[in-house]
């Protein structure tokens, strides 16, 4: 018992730990446990007033039983008596236990509150900072409002000890992020701005940190700090290494500091004054060439404190985009670091050249590095090492290369890991796409592809396929040829079944020629698989059947035989014999010439940007950097993207019928949402479902009628979620039994949204639940009311649900709620008009200023566009209303073509406030809109688009 | 922005050492995240870098002897800084618990969190100075 023999305080504690680790069992433990617990109870209760130190060693029993795991439901009114003792400990284990052990609504805020004000005015810098401590910790809005305008008084005075001044600005920074709202700018601000310059490190540290929050959320507030940052890394990167001693890590001047002044940096474009920015140039090369001097030590720490502050360096440099003669060198560096013995140092160089491969100035040098990147594809031992080559050959990938590297990560598909098949399968499908000259490669990479990893070909990837295919006719008759050939394995893929069923089904004519691929041998070859497929893959191919009867009259006596046989007329499945009834049926009756209409050839499909690029991001997650390069590649001229838009494959799903539809019934709604298992693909769903009836006039094929009425309810449900993206109130659910109407108000970060329950019966609702789940809990937080478990008949009960953005985000939460209404139990879920856009602020600004920010938001990443055609009528008042209702300014008289919209507004999330500016250009003529977001986010822009663009 | 949102120590079993935790999390997801942590950290070997994506973030970690020191931050922080920042706390946990082990940490759980608010504060870095640090916690201790 190391503790004890040190001879510290509270042997008692020591003893109970000893105790407790003793325990051999669970149960001993618990009982332990339960002993000690009856022990601290009674001496709480007991008539003699206990001493102090007494009452600081129970409540850190009662702190270590917690943290063990266990509920803690007494002891915290002796936590908050400690907090007034003189005494250091007691009153240090008083706010532990209040940090830990925190809870917002508890009756004793009020105390709390009152001997953090104590401690904060009794100028012991010891005890100010416990408090400062306490309150950085906790952070709850409470605090905020009772301290949030008093620390900036400490922070900035004179006599403030410098460890207190520490505390104070990170105290500050935490207020500002958990209730930005209560954190008021003022005339400190101009003061903390002068923290860089303090002559002590630790507070320069601190200073730092607020500072670049603050500068992140209003940058011209605090453009001053960027001269004062640059003077202050200048002297740390010029001094030799004893002069800031207490500072210097392993040899090396300030690291984290230093980190910290350039990240600072980065919330600014490069300085304009000319001596500013050559000091700033000067420190950068000075950084750069210390990455070259041999080392001062050959400690790890030493290397890893110098490339910290190198690569921060980089990513600076990457940032202004700016200095063509930086980034060449610092790629040059980076290309060094490939070959490395270290293993962290090889991940981060491709990490850091995944960004530089999309500048302009650098993506030539990148390339260079090709060879030693393919070689690490082969011999890096861990995965995510391995991942991060892929993704720099992705970014480094144009059409001088794109051969080659198509090639090497398929051949690296054949032994990658599983986790990363999928996306390396979505990455050499868009590259092959993207850079194809010639579509013969194109088809033979994608049929490679299936045939390689034929498990992680995604919808997407085979869907898009048979889209080029059928827009390009130069390439149909090899893709038939290719197609049948690979059928002839005698193992093959069944998505390779999928898009061969297809492909034949349309284009089988151009090789029927030839009596090696005749019609007859084709139909024998497609239905040799038909037994071992899935459902809906045998659903393909009887649609492929009766295209054949249309394409080739010779075989259709032997498919009529198929379609007729037991096997398909009475198959279990009501798809499949649906469509063998409805096939035989049409191929009976109808002439020649109604066939050849109903069957005829695919019409080309729109031409759209691929939903294989929106999968592979979805999969990536936000903040990923090797997607931003899709778009900056316009930047090297290699290929042309302008919009971007999901699900535009799903007419195929629909001429196919391949979807099996959710089941009727009282109960839709939650078909239909839990067809969204994984949590990624919920709006791409909600969109799929649109276009899907969208596209239902161009129908040839005749399936469906009763699946129709389940389309237009499933659209219901859908549709209701984006009418919301514009309004706050409103019903979003009703059936026969339960309505759902929601009131909300949202403002900066934070929402509150009134959920009422109205039992439309006479009989009770019973086993009342309700309950929010939202797919990532790091980006919201939503904290709900209970309600009653008993809904009375024609009642109606009010929940009230609190809503945090944290970061911005994509995915709904989702409502469930379940209750027993006579015997049966129901359930429903429902995905809560909880969107980005709730989170804006207006912001009202002049012309100039318009464009002056639209022009910073310049870069490929920072702007979607959409191109759609009008849904509703072009009405100048309802498009301003629904501009309004998207929580955007309208702003008047900017945009030099009246008929033109432009908005602005801020996007509040805890993290961060993007700023956005957006534009709709009307097209009356053609009714057709397009929209334009700018925002400092890519992930942010293209959410937006996304919402606003399905409101016209 | 950047920021930490926690740290964990761990032992090789699993058991917390120490949990500091710079955003909200209701307990269930705390117990989720340590658990998460856990299985993704104790899986690499000396061959693997200490970085690992962990949901929308990232993980540093560094092992000494039986136990991980963690750090969660945003997936475009600095990691080496992070790493770094890691070994300069477990210097100063060495010299203030002269040659550091794991019961140090279970027995003194409560002056670790000291030690942690010396240093990182409100999921940023506070103090990087090992003199000033400890300077400041031998006052501390001198006042018990």
């Amino acid at each position: 018992m190391p503790a004890v023999s040190k001879g510290d305080g509270m042997r008692g504690l020591a003893v109970f730990i000893s105790d407790i680790r003793n325990c051999k069992s669970k149960e001993a433990e618990i009982k332990r446990i339960n002993k000690e617990l009856a022990n601290i109870r009674s001496k709480f209760k007991g008539d003699k007033a206990l001493d102090g130190y007494s009452k600081k060693k129970y409540v850190c029993k009662l702190l270590f039983i917690f943290l063990l795991g266990h509920d803690i439901d007494f002891g915290h009114m002796e936590a908050v008596n400690l907090l007034s003792s003189n005494k250091y400990t007691e009153k240090q284990i008083g706010y532990l236990f209040i940090s830990v052990l925190v809870n917002s609504n508890s009756d004793l805020i009020r105390l709390i509150n009152n001997a953090i004000k104590n401690d904060l005015a009794s100028r012991n810098p010891t005890f100010m900072n416990l408090a400062l401590h306490c309150i950085a910790n906790v952070g709850s809005r409470e605090m905020a409002e009772a301290f949030a305008s008093e620390i900036p008084n400490i922070l900035v005075a004179g006599d403030t000890m410098d460890s207190v001044k520490q505390s104070a600005a990170l105290c500050l920074l935490r207020l500002n992020r958990t209730s930005p709202d209560l954190v008021p700018m003022g005339e400190w601000t101009a003061r903390v701005v002068h923290l860089l310059n303090d002559q002590h490190l630790g507070v320069v540290t601190a200073a730092t940190s607020l500072i670049t929050t603050l500068a992140q959320k209003s940058p011209d507030d605090f453009k001053t700090s960027v001269s004062l940052a640059v003077a202050r890394l200048s002297r740390i990167v010029t001094s030799a290494s004893i002069d800031l001693q207490d500072y210097t890590y392993y040899f090396v001047a300030a690291p984290w500091l230093s980190v910290k002044l350039l990240r600072l940096l980065q919330c600014y474009p490069p300085p304009e004054d000319a001596a500013l920015r050559s000091r700033l140039t000067e420190c950068l090369e000075t950084i750069l060439n210390k990455a070259q001097e041999p080392p001062k030590s050959k400690k790890v720490q030493h290397s890893n404190a110098k490339n910290a502050v190198l690569f921060e360096a980089i990513s600076l440099i990457i940032h202004h985009d700016s200095e063509p003669t930086l980034l060449v060198r610092a790629c040059n560096q980076l290309g060094q670091f490939l070959q490395h013995r270290e293993t962290n140092l090889r991940y981060l160089a491709l990490e850091s050249m995944c960004t530089l491969a999309s500048s302009e100035f650098s993506h030539e040098a990148v390339k260079t590095h090709m060879e030693t990147v393919i070689s690490a594809l082969k011999t890096e031992r861990d995965v995510s090492v391995r991942q991060r080559a892929v993704d720099l050959l992705y970014a480094m990938c144009d059409r001088s290369n794109a051969k080659q590297i198509v090639a090497e990560m398929l051949s690296y598909l054949e032994t990658a890991d599983y986790s990363i098949r999928e996306e390396i399968v979505l990455k050499v499908a868009i590259l092959a796409e993207k850079y194809a000259v010639d579509y013969t490669w194109y088809v033979d990479t994608i049929l490679n592809l299936i045939r390689i990893a034929g498990d992680y070909v995604s919808e997407e990837v085979w869907y898009r396929v048979i889209q080029i295919v059928i827009n390009r006719d130069d390439v149909q008759g090899y893709a038939a040829k290719t197609v049948f050939e690979a059928l002839q394995a005698p193992a093959c893929h069944e998505n390779l079944v999928k898009v061969g069923g297809y492909i034949l089904g349309e284009f089988g004519n151009l090789i029927a020629g030839d009596s090696r691929s005749s019609p007859l041998v084709q139909f024998n070859l497609l239905h040799s698989k038909f037994h071992l497929c899935s459902v809906p893959t045998r659903a393909l191919l009887l649609s492929a059947y009766i295209k054949f009867i249309n394409l080739f009259p010779e075989v259709k006596a032997t498919i009529q035989d198929v379609l007729r046989s037991d096997s398909q007329l009475r198959n279990a499945d009501v798809e499949l014999q649906q469509r063998a009834v409805e096939y035989l049926r049409l191929s009976s009756i109808a002439s020649t010439d109604i066939l050849a209409t109903v069957l005829e050839e695919m019409p080309p499909f729109p031409e759209r940007e691929s939903s294989i690029l929106a999968k592979l991001k979805k999969k990536k997650g936000p903040g990923n950097l090797p997607d931003m390069d899709d778009a900056k590649r316009n930047v090297n001229g290699s290929t042309e993207h302008s919009e971007k838009n999901e699900g535009s494959t799903y007419p195929l799903t629909d001429l196919l019928n391949l979807n099996s539809t959710p089941s009727a019934g009282p109960s839709l709604l939650v078909d239909v949402f839990s067809d969204s298992s994984s949590p990624a693909s919920v709006d791409v769903s909600e969109e799929n479902f649109l276009r899907w009836v969208d596209q239902v006039p161009a129908l040839k094929i005749l399936p469906i009628k009763k699946k129709m009425e389940v389309l237009v309810i499933n659209l219901n449900c859908v549709l209701v979620n984006f009418r919301f993206v514009c309004k706050n109130n409103g019903v979003i659910y009703e059936n026969q039994l339960l309505q759902i109407g929601l009131k909300s108000e949202y403002r900066q970060n934070l929402g509150r949204m009134y959920v009422f329950y109205g039992n439309k019966t006479s009989t009770q609702f019973l086993n009342f639940s309700s309950s929010v789940t939202s797919q990532n809990t790091l980006k919201t937080h939503i904290l709900s009311t209970a309600v009653d478990p008993v809904i009375e008949g024609g009642a109606q009960v009010q929940q009230i649900l609190n809503i945090e953005c944290v970061s911005d985000f994509t995915d709904a939460p989702v409502l469930n709620i379940q209750f027993r209404y006579g015997g049966a139990l129901q359930n429903i879920a429902v995905k809560l008009p909880v969107m980005l856009n709730k989170f804006f602020q207006p912001t009202e600004m002049t012309s100039q200023d318009f464009f002056q920010r639209w022009k910073q938001l310049g870069a490929p990443q920072q702007e979607v566009q959409k191109i759609f055609k009008a849904k509703h009528p072009m009405d100048t008042d309802v498009i301003k209303a629904k501009i309004l209702g998207f929580g955007v300014a309208l702003l008047d008289g900017v945009d030099p073509n009246s008929e033109n919209f432009v908005g602005a507004g801020v996007i509040h999330t805890k993290n961060s406030q993007v700023g956005c500016l957006l534009r709709l250009e009307p097209n009356a003529q053609a009714q057709m809109y397009r929209l334009t977001l700018r925002t400092s986010r890519d992930s942010v822009s293209q959410r937006l688009c996304d919402l606003l663009s399905e409101q016209f | 922005s950047l920021w930490i949102r926690f740290i964990l120590i761990q032992n090789r079993a699993g058991k917390t050492r120490l949990a500091k935790w710079y955003m909200q999390f209701d307990d269930d997801e705390k117990q989720k995240l340590i658990e998460e942590v856990h299985a993704v950290v104790t899986v690499r070997d000396a061959k693997h870098t200490n970085f690992v994506e962990f949901r929308n973030f990232k993980i540093i970690y560094r092992r000494y002897a039986g136990l991980y020191f963690c750090i969660c931050v945003d997936v475009t922080d600095n990691n080496l800084a992070y790493l770094e920042g890691i070994h300069n706390f477990v210097e100063v946990l060495n010299e203030y618990f002269h040659n550091v082990c794991e019961l140090d940490l279970v027995f003194n759980f409560y002056k670790v969190y000291t030690v942690v608010d010396e240093m990182f504060l409100a999921g940023e870095i506070r103090e990087t100075s090992q003199t000033k640090v400890l300077k400041q916690l031998l006052m501390l201790q001198s006042l018990e």
